[in-house]
C-alpha cells in the first residue's frame, strides 16, 4: 500500500483536493482511504464517505495535533492495510505553521492557497519546506501574476518539490494530481521511521494544564521575546 | 558558470545575485552577520535558530544551490520558443471521434464556443497537460510538430497556458507599479523598471479611465484591473499560450486588447458567445458532448458582419454615455 502525507493551514482545500484526486483514482481502479486528523471537530468524514471513500477520524482535543498524530499513524496504517487500499491519505492541518507531519520515505504533500497572500510560503515550516509536492489551490479567482509570484515564492523555500495548481472545486489538476500520487513509495510499515523534522517543541508548565499567567508558574521549555 | 557559493564571501554574493538575499530572508534567515563565506556562516548557524526555521543544515546549503540553479534557468530561458501548438482530436463523452487536426499558431486567436458542461475547460486542461492520448479525451499534443518532454508536464515554471478570466481579483496590497515590478522581478526580467513603465502605459491605453502608477491594485476598477491583467500577461507571463474567459464590456477597448496579445506572439484561445469577439477570432472550436464537434474559419461573409456588429456597438455605447452623463434617451438611436 502507499502512504502519502497530506498538510495544510486550515481552510486551504484539503479536504476538497483529496476528494477530487481520490475520484480520479478510483475511476482508474485504485481504491482510497482517508485518515482525517482535526482538533476539535470534523464533518469530513462524512464528506468521503459520501463520495465513495472510506475515512476515519482522529480528533486531537487538547493534545498538540501534531504529536497526536504522529502517535496515531501506524495504528492508521495498519487500519489501510487491513482494509485492502491501494494508497492511503492521512490529512492533517498545520494549524501553528511549524507544524511537520512529513515522514522519511513517505510521500508528501503540502496544500496552500493563492488567496492567503505571497508572504504565507515564508510563513510556513517544515510542511511546506519539505514536502514532495506543493498543490496550489483557489488559483481561478486570482491574477496570473499573482500566480506566478506565488509560484516563486514557493520555489524560494522548497526548490525541489514539484508544484501543481489544483481546483478543489472543478477538480481541474486532480487527475494530474493523482498520477503523482499512484507513483508514490509503497510503504509496509512505519516502524522506526523518521519524521523528516523535529515537531514543534512543548512540555511546560501549561502543557500540564497550568492556567496562571506570571513568571513564577512558568517552568521548563519557556522562551521570551525580545521587545529591544 | 561558477557554482561554488559556499566559497563565496557573503556580501559578495549577495551583491552579484541579489535574489540570493531573497532566498535567506524567504526561509526566516534575513538578519545573517555578514564578513564569512557563506558556508562558514551557515556552519556557524545557531542550532536553536535552524529548529525554529525548520531546515538542517545540511539541507539549507542544498536547497540554495537548487534554487539559484532554477532561478539561472529562468533567466535563461526567457523566451523558450514555442512555433506552434498541435491538438490531434480524440473522442467525446459518447466515444465518438473528433478527426481533426489543429494547429495553434503565435499571433493568432482561436475562440470557444459551446454550452456549459460541452467540455471547453477539458480541452484546455488536455493543452495544459501536455495530453499523449493519456486524458479522458484521448487527444494528443504536439508542440513545435513532435511530442514534447513529458517532464514539461510538472515544470511549473514552465506552464503552457496562461489565465485571464472575469473571475480573476487582485488581492495583493500593493500599488500598481509595487505589483507589476514584483511580477518582473521574479520573472528574473533584465530591465524591471523598464517593462514596469511599460505594462503601465499599455494598462493605461486599454483602459477607459487612467490610473497612476501608486493606485493600489485593489483599488482599481473593473476595467482598469482587467486591463492591468492583459497588459501583464502579454508582456511579462513566461506562458505561450493565453486563455481569457470572457472579455466583460467594463471599460476596456477589447479589440486593442486582444491585438495587444497577438502582438506579443501570444497563441490566444478565449471562450467568448460575445459576437464581435467571437468574429474577432481566426476560427472557432464548436463543442459539443465532451468534444469538438465542428471548426469554422471565420469567413469574409461573417467578417463584414463584425463591421456591422461593430458600428451596433459603437451606439450602445453612445447610448450608455448618455445614461451615464444623465441624458434623456429619448429621439432616435
Amino acid at each position: 500500500m502507499r502512504l502519502i502525507t497530506v498538510a495544510g493551514p486550515p481552510s486551504s482545500g484539503k479536504t476538497a483536493i483529496i476528494c477530487k484526486t481520490a475520484e480520479a483514482l478510483q475511476a482508474a481502479g485504485i481504491s482510497v482511504g482517508v485518515i482525517k486528523f482535526d482538533c476539535l471537530s470534523s464533518g469530513d468524514q462524512v464528506t468521503y464517505e459520501r463520495r465513495g471513500i472510506p475515512a476515519r477520524t482522529g480528533l486531537s482535543g487538547n493534545l498538540c495535533p501534531d504529536h497526536f498524530y504522529v502517535s496515531n499513524i501506524e495504528e492508521c496504517l495498519d487500519w489501510g492495510l487491513q482494509s485492502g487500499f491501494d494508497l492511503l491519505i492521512s490529512e492533517s492541518a498545520g494549524l501553528c505553521n511549524r507544524c511537520a507531519p512529513h515522514i522519511k520515505d513517505v510521500c508528501a504533500v503540502c496544500v496552500i492557497d493563492n488567496l492567503s497572500g505571497v508572504e504565507t510560503p515564508r510563513k510556513i515550516g517544515p510542511m511546506l519546506k519539505m514536502a514532495d509536492i506543493v498543490v496550489i489551490t483557489k488559483g481561478d479567482i486570482v491574477s496570473q501574476a499573482e500566480r506566478e509570484v506565488f509560484v516563486h515564492r514557493i520555489r524560494q523555500v522548497n526548490s525541489s518539490a514539484v508544484i501543481i495548481h489544483v481546483n478543489g472545486l472543478t477538480g481541474q489538476g486532480g487527475h494530474e494530481l493523482g498520477r503523482l500520487l499512484k507513483d508514490a513509495a509503497a510503504v509496509d510499515s512505519l516502524q522506526g521511521k523518521l519524521l523528516r523534522f523535529s515537531m514543534p517543541a512543548a512540555l511546560c508548565s501549561y502543557c500540564l494544564g497550568q492556567r496562571r499567567i506570571g513568571a513564577d508558574f512558568q517552568m521548563g521549555n519557556v522562551k521570551k521575546m525580545e521587545l529591544g | 558558470m561558477d557554482n561554488n557559493y559556499a566559497d563565496m564571501m557573503l556580501e559578495q554574493l549577495f551583491c552579484e545575485h541579489p535574489h540570493a538575499r531573497e532566498f535567506f530572508g524567504a526561509i526566516g534567515l534575513s538578519a545573517l552577520p555578514e564578513g564569512q563565506t557563506l558556508g562558514n556562516t551557515v556552519a556557524a548557524l545557531d542550532e536553536e535558530l535552524l529548529l525554529d526555521v525548520g531546515i538542517e543544515r545540511h539541507d539549507l546549503l542544498r536547497q540554495f544551490r537548487d534554487y539559484m540553479a532554477g532561478m539561472e534557468q529562468l533567466r535563461n530561458q526567457q523566451q523558450a520558443m514555442v512555433a506552434s501548438v498541435t491538438v490531434l482530436g480524440g473522442h467525446d463523452k459518447s466515444g465518438n471521434l473528433e478527426n481533426f487536426k489543429l494547429e495553434l499558431r503565435p499571433g493568432e486567436v482561436t475562440c470557444i464556443v459551446g454550452p456549459t458542461g460541452s467540455g471547453k475547460s477539458r480541452f484546455l486542461a488536455d493543452i495544459e497537460w501536455l495530453a499523449q492520448g493519456d486524458s479522458p479525451t484521448g487527444r494528443s499534443v504536439l508542440i513545435n510538430g513532435t511530442v514534447p518532454d513529458l517532464a514539461r508536464r510538472y515544470a511549473v515554471e514552465q506552464k503552457l497556458v496562461a489565465q485571464l478570466s472575469q473571475n480573476m481579483n487582485f488581492v495583493m496590497d500593493l500599488s500598481a507599479e509595487e505589483f507589476i515590478r514584483l511580477h518582473a522581478e521574479s520573472r528574473m526580467v533584465t530591465d524591471p523598471s523598464a517593462i514596469t513603465a511599460t505594462i503601465l502605459d499599455l494598462a493605461n491605453s486599454l483602459a477607459g479611465e487612467q490610473f497612476i502608477p501608486t493606485t493600489p491594485v485593489t483599488a482599481l476598477s473593473g476595467g482598469q484591473s482587467r486591463a492591468l491583467m492583459i497588459a501583464d500577461v502579454a508582456c511579462l507571463s513566461s506562458s505561450p499560450i493565453v486563455l481569457i474567459d470572457e472579455i466583460e464590456n467594463a471599460g476596456i477597448d477589447r479589440k486593442r486588447a486582444l491585438e495587444l496579445l497577438a502582438d506579443q506572439d501570444k497563441i490566444v484561445l478565449m471562450a467568448t458567445h460575445d459576437p464581435i469577439l467571437a468574429l474577432m477570432g481566426q476560427r472557432r472550436l464548436i463543442f459539443k458532448n465532451g468534444g469538438v464537434a465542428s471548426i469554422r474559419s471565420t469567413s469574409p461573409a461573417e467578417r463584414a458582419n463584425l463591421a456591422l456588429f461593430e458600428q451596433m456597438d459603437a451606439r450602445l455605447t453612445m447610448v450608455r454615455n448618455a445614461l451615464r452623463n444623465g441624458e434623456e434617451i429619448a429621439g432616435n438611436w
